[in-house]
């Protein structure tokens, strides 16, 4: 019972800007299809007297004074920048705007 | 973009048949010393890249803390525009590719914003006062910058590739998103830009943000739409991004009424699209249209906790809230005594702040009033710059009318030594003194400039003998002109009477 469709898993991937090959569509949805069904089982026991959570801790207010530390260096904030130009990174051509 | 034409309806035609909507999101930069999720320094104008760390710059493994002022901020800010703030919020992620955005995602809020549910009472420049919804506001963090290099200066059309600084990337944002604005009509441009200017004042009391339009410190993004009656449904809107002058976004409230009342009448529906402000030309072209990519696939934000703000905390701040712009307004308003209109205009020119230090240095409201909004608003606009910037202070401006005060010059001649004031001839008193223009109070020049005049005009001296004072004037006019200005009128005036009798 597939509920996930391939039009879903291109349009994911279109999301997060990873080529798919149809055969490689095809493979992800039978795949994810079987890791939402897994997951679903979670929403059978998830009651509605059960929370959700977004974090594995009963913590809150987890904050730090607004105190300066030492920044990075501009030659090792670059270090890891596979093309650099005055001091900047350097990044392809963006397209899709404008 | 290519330059086809678009057609525009005129903004008055357009307004009688349309009932426009407004809906606006404000960005402000916060002024804290770091940034939201790390402590890399901020400074306006530093080389690039100097102000990062692992965390600012997305490198993996790094993990965000919160930053407790930034948070303090964002309630400050909240309950300033009479918002609820959340018992418990947390932070989201927005997913989406953009080379500013280092980690693939903005943290931001989602579902549970820290502040929501509030209004803000915007005072019209007539007085009106129109009540804005505010939906919530939520903390966020900023982007770097991206600059294209290659094509156009500038632009992105045509760019061969773009350069990426990071230091602004963290920097905490507060977002404020309004609910629909509606009964505006055709005073819609002058509620959105008196919105934004009212919440620059309310940055700026709170000290939460410097505030400056010109840096960016404060970005407006203006919704409409328009539809046919008040009684319609909502009509399709478009977001004109990044408006960044008080004047562009009445300019460009403006500019999308008649464009889309153009497009209306042709019979044919607005595009739901992202528009750019153009300050050059002053129009709104079509940017990304709405779509899949703006699926930003939010989540919570595993790497942070909630962050739940105690009540106490929470009523701490609002009890040290500082007085709001308006009510500062009303207060020294009827403590000054000016009028409406007069107040407007101090308001207007930017004088408030200015007048408020003259008149607690130690001079009257009126004074304070003459001179800034008299010869120093007028030198202010022919040097092209704002008041704050002349070379004058508050302290020099009281020490200039104390010497009017105490009659040591007169308003003439005060108006030559503040001009070498603002020339940076020195203090007042030192240009009085250097330049000899103190007013002659001795009797015995005055009269001797009295003789002279009255000498050269027998007939006016005859005149005024036979109860006619109409001439009188010329002949202190004349002993005006011998002294050069420094004499007291109303003693020459006295000495007049005397020696005729």
């Amino acid at each position: 019972m597939s509920s996930i469709s391939r039009d879903e898993v291109s349009r994911v991937a279109a999301l997060a800007r990873i080529d798919l090959t149809p055969d490689q569509v095809d493979r992800f949805a039978a795949d994810l299809d079987v890791i939402v069904d897994a997951i679903a089982q979670v929403s059978e026991v998830a009651t509605s007297d059960v929370p959700a959570t977004s974090h594995p801790l009963p913590l809150t207010n987890v904050m730090r004074a607004d105190e300066p530390v030492a920044p990075l260096t501009q030659e090792q904030a670059l270090s890891g920048a596979p093309a650099q130009e005055d001091g900047r990174f350097l990044v392809p051509q963006i397209l899709g705007e404008e | 973009m290519s330059a086809t034409t678009v057609d525009l309806v005129d903004y008055d035609d357009a307004i009688r048949r349309y009932d426009p909507v407004l809906g606006i999101e404000v960005h402000v930069e916060l002024g804290t010393r770091t940034k939201m999720f790390c402590a890399a320094e901020v400074e306006f104008g530093g080389e690039p890249n100097t102000q990062t760390t692992p965390v600012s710059l997305g490198l993996p493994g790094a993990l965000p803390v919160v930053n407790a002022t930034a948070v303090e901020y964002a309630i400050r800010i909240g309950l300033a525009l009479n918002c609820s703030i959340a018992e418990s919020c947390r932070f989201a992620r927005k997913n989406y590719f953009y080379p500013d955005v280092p980690k693939n995602f903005q943290t931001s809020q989602y579902d549970e914003p820290i502040a929501f549910d509030g209004y803000l009472d915007v005072e019209l420049d007539d007085g009106t006062i129109f009540r804005v919804e505010i939906e919530r506001a939520h903390m966020e963090e900023d982007a770097g910058k991206n600059t294209h290099v290659g094509g156009s200066t500038g632009r992105i059309h045509g760019a061969e590739y773009s350069l990426v600084d990071y230091n602004r990337a963290g920097i905490p944002l507060v977002e404020i998103v309004t609910r629909p604005i509606e009964g505006a009509g055709e005073r819609a441009p002058e509620v959105a830009r008196a919105y934004v200017q009212t919440l620059r004042d309310i940055f700026r009391a709170l000290d939460v943000s410097e505030a400056r339009m010109e840096r960016g410190n404060v970005r407006a993004d203006v919704n409409l739409s328009l539809r046919p009656t008040p009684e319609s449904p909502l009509g399709t809107r478009t977001e004109t991004k990044n408006v960044n002058s008080f004047r562009s976004i009445e300019r460009a409230v403006r500019y999308e009424v008649s464009r889309q009342a153009a497009v209306l009448d042709a019979g044919e529906k607005v595009i739901q699209e992202t528009r750019h402000w153009h300050e050059d030309t002053s129009i709104t072209t079509s940017g990304r249209v709405k779509s899949d990519a703006e699926d930003y696939r939010y989540f919570p934000e595993p790497d942070l906790v909630p962050v739940a703000p105690s009540r106490e905390w929470v009523e701490q701040i609002r009890a040290a809230l500082p007085e709001m712009p308006a009510a500062r307004r009303r207060r020294l308003q009827e403590a000054w005594g000016y009028a409406d209109a007069e107040m407007r205009d101090v308001v207007n020119a930017g004088a408030l702040d200015l007048i408020e230090a003259t008149v607690a240095a130690g001079t009257s409201a009126a004074a304070a009033r003459k001179w800034w909004m008299g010869e120093l608003a007028r030198r202010a606009k022919a040097d092209e710059v704002e008041l704050d910037a002349l070379p004058i202070t508050p302290a020099g401006v009281v020490e200039l009318q104390s010497l009017v005060d105490s009659g040591r010059i007169n308003d003439k001649i005060a108006r030559q030594v503040l001009e070498a004031m603002l020339a940076g001839e020195g203090t007042a008193e030192e240009i009085v003194t250097a330049k000899g223009l103190e007013v002659v109070s001795d009797d015995g020049p005055l009269l001797a400039a009295i003789d002279d005049v009255l000498a050269a005009q027998p007939d006016i001296v005859e005149k005024i003998k036979g109860g006619n004072m109409g001439p009188i004037g010329a002949i202190i006019g004349g002993v005006m002109k011998a002294t050069r200005g420094q004499a007291d009128a109303g003693r020459v005036r006295e000495l007049i009477m005397e020696r005729i009798g």
